[in-house]
């Protein structure tokens, strides 16, 4: 099976500065993967070209065995999702208004039935009419997951399962709706969806993804499963909070999730849950 | 109470809400408020021909032929090319400020409010005093003051894109005050052509500060029918993108919009509706505001909906304004732009009132 979405030796630079420099990694279809960094590692960065926002200055990147700046817009929104941060909607669009959006010119009760669905995915059933920007900031970032969630299954339908690019997509939502999102993606990647999150809290980038990429000065520093890549070297070099865990690891506390084992790591999804 | 009551009026809103939503009712009803504008409009003036006559003029009921002679000149020649002109007018002014909020993503987007209207203003007063001097008294063909008046404004419109917007955002503070800016710039211009203008031209200048509809004629409707036509065919090819670029650049292209095409139509499109409305009528300010405002409170933001609508509720708004300017210091007229601005300056700061939590500058 060939990738899904295939990152060669990406270079962005603006100016003098590189963002990105040299990044390459390849995700086959139905894998998740979360992209951790300190700030300014150039993870949004690194999104953003994996959409097709922007291009990048060195490198190329293939979305299904095609290039990725060969796609239309309309073609390529058929194939890949994206969930920004912090999205402000400029008019009085109701919530269901708002998650139609993500079907495009589709009408009919076909899309009502997805629109509902997707609602329910994200605990908003019966707030479609409800006028998205009088609701909390956590709540209109559901709805707009329920948006992506109706463009990859309007894009599936014809295309086959596409990619999830996620950013921060938990920032804003309680404990109950973190754990909603990581199931809800969870389906997806089921259903052959490939999803690519960002994600700062390293806990849960466990929980969510299978791999993790790191980034680090815009260049990738480790690669693999969360176990391997999330180690005591690497949050004492890439994020520079060694000692102090360990300080805390001495006196007793299972500080990050490479200390976990999988009873741990179970126990904690069933307390979550 | 039974269970059922609180079934029924949700069912009763749902049913509203279903009918306010649907583009055959809304555009329907706004089509015959806008006839019976019309039949009004047209029943008064110094002439004041009553319904009865209106009706035998154009030939719906018998009377006095010679009365019907003098109607039908009066209708013809006068009132008719007016509120021709007037629909026109109101339905460019309304449809520029529709498509300029939502391609700026800013409710209290408003041609005339920064600067596009000046600019277009200036670019068409230039071309008088220029025109004047390089044609060397031969009579500028009005017909080149739209074009001219478009090329104003879409530089305008152009300048304000490129300095509100950086990466992917729109910033309403600077977006407001650049157009503050420009428009200032525009006035000062004008004021130095006034300067060096003779004393016909400054008339012709001074017409276009005003706004007024006085003079209409049916050469001037024909002008402008052309950039009516293009708006209408453009509506369909915009709306759902402006309704996606509500969400912000970025996520439009996310769900499948060319987001630079967009902008540039829209752009383009918002400059000629403007440019055309300003050579024939001047400057006439806050229909572009209050028209979508209006609408949005009745039946959503979606554009698909909203955009032809406000052209039908623009023709209805400044048709009605027109009249009113009309009858109001008979037998002398009022500058229409005059109207417009008492009514909706108060308007507008009534918006900024309710949204001052909501406008972050």
């Amino acid at each position: 099976m060939t990738a899904v979405i295939e990152a060669r030796s990406i270079g962005v630079r603006i100016g003098a500065k590189a963002l990105l420099d040299g990044v390459s990694f390849t995700v086959p279809p139905g894998e998740t993967v979360a992209l951790v960094g300190p700030n300014g590692a150039g993870k949004s960065t690194l999104l953003r070209v994996l959409s097709g926002e922007i291009r990048p200055s060195a490198g190329a990147v293939t979305l299904k065995g095609r290039a990725l700046a060969s796609y239309r817009p309309r073609l390529l929104a058929l194939n890949r999702a994206v969930l920004s941060q912090n999205i402000s909607v400029a008019f009085p669009f109701t919530v269901a208004d708002v998650v139609r959006m993500g079907a495009g010119d589709g009408r009919g009760a076909k899309i009502d039935a997805m629109v509902e669905a997707a609602l329910a995915e994200v605990d908003l059933t019966g707030w479609g009419e409800r006028v998205i920007t009088t609701l909390s900031g956590g709540e209109q970032q559901r709805a707009h997951f329920a948006r992506v969630l109706v463009q990859l299954a309007c894009g599936e339908a014809d295309n086959g399962p596409g990619l999830l690019l996620l950013d921060e997509p938990t920032a804003s939502l309680d404990l109950r709706h973190q754990l909603d999102l990581i199931a809800a993606t969870r389906r997806c990647t089921e259903r052959g969806v490939t999803v690519v999150a960002i994600l700062h809290d390293l806990n849960l980038a466990t929980l969510f993804a299978e791999r993790v990429v790191v980034l680090s000065h815009g260049r990738l520093v480790g690669d693999g499963a969360p176990r391997d890549t999330i180690t005591d070297a690497m949050l004492e070099q890439v994020f520079r909070v060694g000692n102090r865990n360990r300080a805390r690891a001495a006196r007793g506390h299972a500080v990050h999730p490479a200390a976990w084992d999988d009873a741990t790591v179970s126990r904690a999804c069933r307390a979550y849950a | 109470m039974t269970a059922a009551a609180p079934a029924q009026a949700s069912a009763r809103r749902s049913a509203w809400r279903n009918a306010i939503r649907s583009p055959v009712i809304v555009l329907g009803v706004l089509l015959a408020a806008l006839v019976v504008v019309a039949i009004i409009a047209s029943t008064i003036g110094a002439a004041g021909i009553p319904l009865r006559r209106l009706a035998a003029a154009f030939g719906l009921a018998s009377g006095d032929p010679d009365l019907i002679a003098r109607d039908r000149l009066v209708l013809w020649s006068i009132r008719l090319p007016r509120i021709a002109l007037a629909c026109m007018i109101g339905a460019l002014l309304a449809a520029a400020g529709t498509m300029m909020q939502g391609l700026f993503r800013n409710p209290l987007a408003d041609p005339g409010l920064v600067g596009v209207s000046s600019g277009a203003g200036l670019a068409a007063a230039v071309t008088i005093v220029l025109g004047d001097r390089l044609l060397a008294g031969t009579p500028l063909p009005f017909e080149v003051l739209p074009f001219a008046a478009f090329i104003g404004a879409l530089a305008v419109t152009t300048m304000l894109y490129r300095i509100a917007t950086r990466e992917n955002r729109t910033s309403v503070a600077i977006f407001l005050l650049a157009g503050i800016a420009i428009g200032a710039l525009a006035a000062a211009a004008i004021g130095l052509l006034v300067f060096l203008a003779d004393d016909r031209q400054l008339r012709d200048i001074t017409f276009w500060m005003l706004g007024a509809l006085g003079g209409a004629t049916w050469a001037k409707a024909a002008i402008i029918t052309p950039f009516l036509v293009a708006l209408l065919i453009a509506i369909p090819l915009i709306a759902r993108g402006l309704d996606l670029l509500v969400l912000g650049e970025a996520e439009a292209f996310h769900m499948g919009v060319e987001v630079e095409r967009l902008k540039r139509l829209s752009i383009v499109l918002v400059s000629a509706t403007v440019g055309a409305a300003v050579a024939v009528s001047g400057v006439i300010g806050f229909v572009g505001i209050v028209v979508p405002h209006l609408l949005r409170m009745v039946i959503g933001p979606g554009h698909r909906l909203l955009l032809p609508a406000s052209v039908v509720f623009g023709a209805i708004l400044l048709l009605t304004a027109d009249t009113f300017a009309r009858i109001l210091a008979a037998p002398a007229e009022l500058p229409i732009g005059i109207l417009t601005a008492a009514v909706g300056a108060p308007f507008f700061l009534a918006i900024l009132l309710r949204q001052r939590s909501v406008v972050a500058l």
